[in-house]
């Protein structure tokens, strides 16, 4: 856990920190967030003292850190940059190795924890732990800066914007990456961000940095439901509501228990399911349960014969576990207004609509 | 460079050399400078050893300096040196040597001076070029790891540095064994004393015997310097290999 | 204070002395501009006609100048200009190659592909492309490159006086062989602030010749 209190930087006459009061509980990910200048860094800098705080206090689980050595104080906590820094004379295998032989690991060990830690982001450690960082593309080079970070097992990591300098296509993957092993290794984190779509993506929590204050620090839902001012607002982007999508699963938005028929069900029950529900169509299900097609209301009524002659293709099926974001691009592209939802084994769960979504984002916004 | 010699450099060179022997045996100048012989190894020992305190003399001490100069806390200091050096560098070497000589007059401390002036201000500038062309990231990086300011400077600075202060090196020394003969004048010893004498004399075999050791003992230098550059500094940061 | 007394009853030999310094050096210049620049350009296209050119000039820089004279000296005393000017000025002209082809080479491979591309382009021929974007671009990294040659070349004329070419360094071979201090510290002086004074004055030149629109 990270507590920052009244922590306070100015340089001469300006004031680059002011008073900022938060608090990082252990194994989340905070991202300050903020226009250059704001002061996102600086406050991030102070916490391995790479900058001293003019006042306050910042404790660490408990313990103020101004009461420690610098320099132990920071071998303690695992830094990542932007520039990604490693050290062009040293192997992979020595950059990883850094901080345990300042630690005075036993060499042996720390060497063979380095070929694990490269083989957690995809990189084959036979192939990479004797190479120098030049021989690595950028993506790789930043993979084994985040490792670098973790070779010592620090309980905290700080991060200062560290993919921001890698590709569109990269930067997903190996954030997608990241958030897998911080699921596994559970590190408190503040990462240092000016891409509010990052931050959404990997936050817990959210602090949005103005002029050196603090202005906004709550869930990445909250921050974009309800931006506490119009520089948040206007930070965060129009397209807002756009991006909270990201963050609900489709199970939390789906209707469950939906209706269903199966192959042998007749067009007559059918119609009286859909009639039943008010619904258009229903979803024909296989003999375990698995979404195999869709019975239209327009076409059924009237008509005789079983849903499993009658059945059409179903236009789309998203995953309970995928975020809204995909639901929605998938209606839009099939032009749907709803879609059925299935777990892992491809089991019908519930549907989604249109008309669900849009509610159920509007129901946070009518809270405030 | 040294290590990978163009095949066409090389073969120019070779053909030099053999025109400069074909010359000197149509001249019947071969014989006379063999009569040399004794005299070029003797005073070949004695130019090697003056090159080789005032050389040690001002690594020990440009090193050290060029450190110095790159440290955060003398940067106002360090402007001002880096000028002084800078400034340094355009003086003439024939003129440092006078000026070593109107301090300790006329002998070997004067020689070892003036020697070691010269040599030294390549060390300075190069060991500060290369120390500051060290991205400031990496140095960030260090210090956020948690290295203290000495482990930065061995561990991550001056390996990648090192290149660009060997290549310092490298110049001033080839420089140093070069101007050696010059130190002859202000009371050194050395092959200068056969090309002074042998122009003096208007003798060109005297000249010769004492030209050509001291333009091969340069380029060997340089040579030998060229492939420790290439065999010290470590493989991620070389550009050689 | 002698010295002073020295370098003010003498000032009209100094300023002899410096000129006949300054003509070899300026003649040697002149010279080595007119081989260097076209060399390093016409090498330019080919990166191992560039590595041997670059690679053989570097070792002639490295033989020291009191060698390269002694060389020079039998094989010019064949057309009987063994001692003074001539070898002085072959040396200078040979010295001053490496620096000016260096700079000649890296400031015009170091004009941006791009721009070179666009010129192409507008339908430039080469010879265009160099008068109207190459060499203009160039310019003020090649004169740092003359900058340099001159610097050096003050340098080694003043040992040429060793050989007979006069100059500012017959101050400072009288003053050894004399063992006079005031003839010392008088052509130390002098070559001194020639080689700082022409380092500053081309330092201003190299900013005069760059284009308004590459000033930083």
């Amino acid at each position: 856990m990270i507590r920052l209190e009244r922590l306070t930087k100015s340089f001469g006459a300006t004031v680059a920190v002011d008073h900022v009061d938060m608090e990082v509980p252990a194994g989340e990910v905070c991202v300050l967030l903020g226009p250059s200048g704001c002061g996102k860094t600086t406050t991030m800098k102070m916490i391995n003292r790479l900058i001293a705080p003019t006042s306050g206090k910042i404790l660490i689980d408990g313990r103020d850190t101004a009461g420690q050595d610098d320099v132990t104080l920071r071998r303690s906590i695992g830094y990542v940059i932007q520039q990604i820094g490693l050290f062009p004379n040293k192997t992979i295998e020595d950059n990883i190795c850094v901080v345990p032989d300042l630690l005075g690991w036993d060499r042996r060990r720390s060497r063979a924890r380095a070929g694990e830690l490269l083989s957690l982001v995809n990189l084959e450690p036979a192939t990479f732990l004797k190479r120098y960082p030049k021989e690595l593309s950028g993506g790789q080079q930043q993979r084994v800066g985040v490792v670098r970070a973790l070779a010592a097992d620090p309980p905290v990591l700080l991060m200062d914007e560290p993919f921001g300098a890698i590709d569109p296509i990269n930067r997903e993957v190996i954030q997608d990456e990241f958030m897998k092993l911080q699921a596994a290794l559970k590190k408190t984190v503040v990462f240092v961000s000016h891409d509010i779509d990052e931050a959404v993506k990997m936050a817990s929590r959210i602090a949005i940095f103005r002029d050196g204050r603090l202005i906004q620090y709550a869930k990445p839902d909250d921050v974009l439901a309800h931006p506490v001012d119009s520089f948040v607002a206007d930070f965060v982007g129009a397209d807002r509501t756009l991006k909270r999508l990201r963050l609900v699963k489709v199970a939390d938005a789906m209707m469950s228990e939906p209706p269903r028929v199966t192959a042998e069900d007749t067009l007559e029950r059918a119609v009286a399911l859909m009639e039943e529900h008010g619904h258009v169509s229903i979803v024909m299900v296989g003999p375990r349960g698995r979404a195999r097609g869709v019975v239209r209301l327009d076409l059924a009524r009237g008509r005789r014969g079983t849903v499993g002659e009658n059945h059409e293709p179903l236009p789309g099926i998203v995953a309970v576990t995928d975020d809204l974001r995909k639901a929605v691009a998938m209606m839009f592209q099939h032009d749907q207004t709803w879609l059925a939802c299935v777990d892992d084994e491809g089991f019908y769960k519930g549907y989604i609509t249109q008309r669900g979504i849009t509610h159920l984002l509007g129901a946070t916004y009518g809270k405030s | 460079m040294a290590a990978s010699l163009p095949s066409f450099s090389r073969f120019a060179l070779l053909a030099l050399a053999f025109a400069l022997g074909a010359f000197l045996q149509a001249q019947g100048l071969l014989p006379a400078m063999a009569s040399y012989r004794g005299d070029v190894v003797y005073l070949v020992r004695g130019h090697m050893v003056l090159a080789a305190v005032s050389g040690a003399l001002a690594i020990a001490i440009g090193i050290p300096i060029g450190i110095l100069l790159t440290r955060e806390r003398y940067r106002v200091l360090g402007a001002t040196l880096a000028q002084v050096v800078n400034l340094g560098t355009t003086i003439p070497t024939l003129a440092i040597l006078a000026l070593a000589m109107t301090v300790f007059g006329l002998g070997a401390p004067s020689a070892i001076f003036g020697l070691t002036a010269l040599t030294l201000l390549p060390i300075v500038l190069n060991t500060a070029a290369g120390l500051r062309a060290v991205p400031r990231h990496l140095v960030e990086a260090a210090r956020g790891m948690g290295m203290r300011p000495g482990q930065i400077l061995l561990q991550v600075e001056l390996p990648n540095a090192l290149y660009v202060i060997l290549a310092g090196i490298r110049t001033a020394l080839a420089i140093d064994v070069g101007t050696v003969p010059l130190a002859f004048l202000i009371g050194g010893g050395g092959l200068g004393e056969l090309i002074f004498t042998g122009i003096d004399l208007n003798e060109p075999a005297m000249l010769l015997a004492g030209a050509i050791p001291t333009a091969l003992l340069a380029v060997l230098v340089d040579w030998l310097v060229g492939l420790a550059q290439y065999a010290l500094v470590p493989r991620g940061v070389n550009p050689l290999r | 204070m002698e010295t002073l007394a020295f370098m003010v009853a003498n000032w009209s030999v100094i300023l002899a002395r410096t000129l006949e310094h300054l003509s070899l050096v300026g003649a040697s210049i002149a010279i080595a501009i007119c081989t260097a620049v076209p060399i390093g350009i016409a090498i330019t296209p080919n990166p191992r006609a560039a590595n041997a050119v670059l690679y053989a000039a570097s070792i002639m820089i490295t033989v020291p100048s009191i060698a390269l004279f002694g060389l020079l000296i039998p094989v010019l005393s064949l057309i009987g200009q063994g001692i003074g000017y001539l070898p002085a000025l072959v040396a200078l002209v040979l010295y001053a190659q490496l620096p000016i082809i260096r700079n000649t080479y890296a400031a015009i491979t170091n004009v941006e592909p791009a721009l070179r591309e666009a010129a192409r382009g507008m339908g430039m021929t080469t010879f265009q492309r160099l008068r109207e974007v190459e060499i203009p671009i160039a310019l003020p990294v090649i004169v740092s490159g003359v900058r340099n040659a001159v610097v050096l070349n003050i340098a080694v004329a003043a040992i040429a006086t060793y050989i007979g070419a006069g100059g500012l360094g017959t101050f400072i071979s009288r003053g050894i062989s004399q063992t006079d201090v005031r003839q010392l510290l008088t052509g130390a002086f002098s070559v001194s602030v020639l080689a700082i004074a022409a380092d500053l004055a081309l330092l201003g030149a190299q900013r005069l010749l760059t284009s308004p629109g590459l000033r930083t």
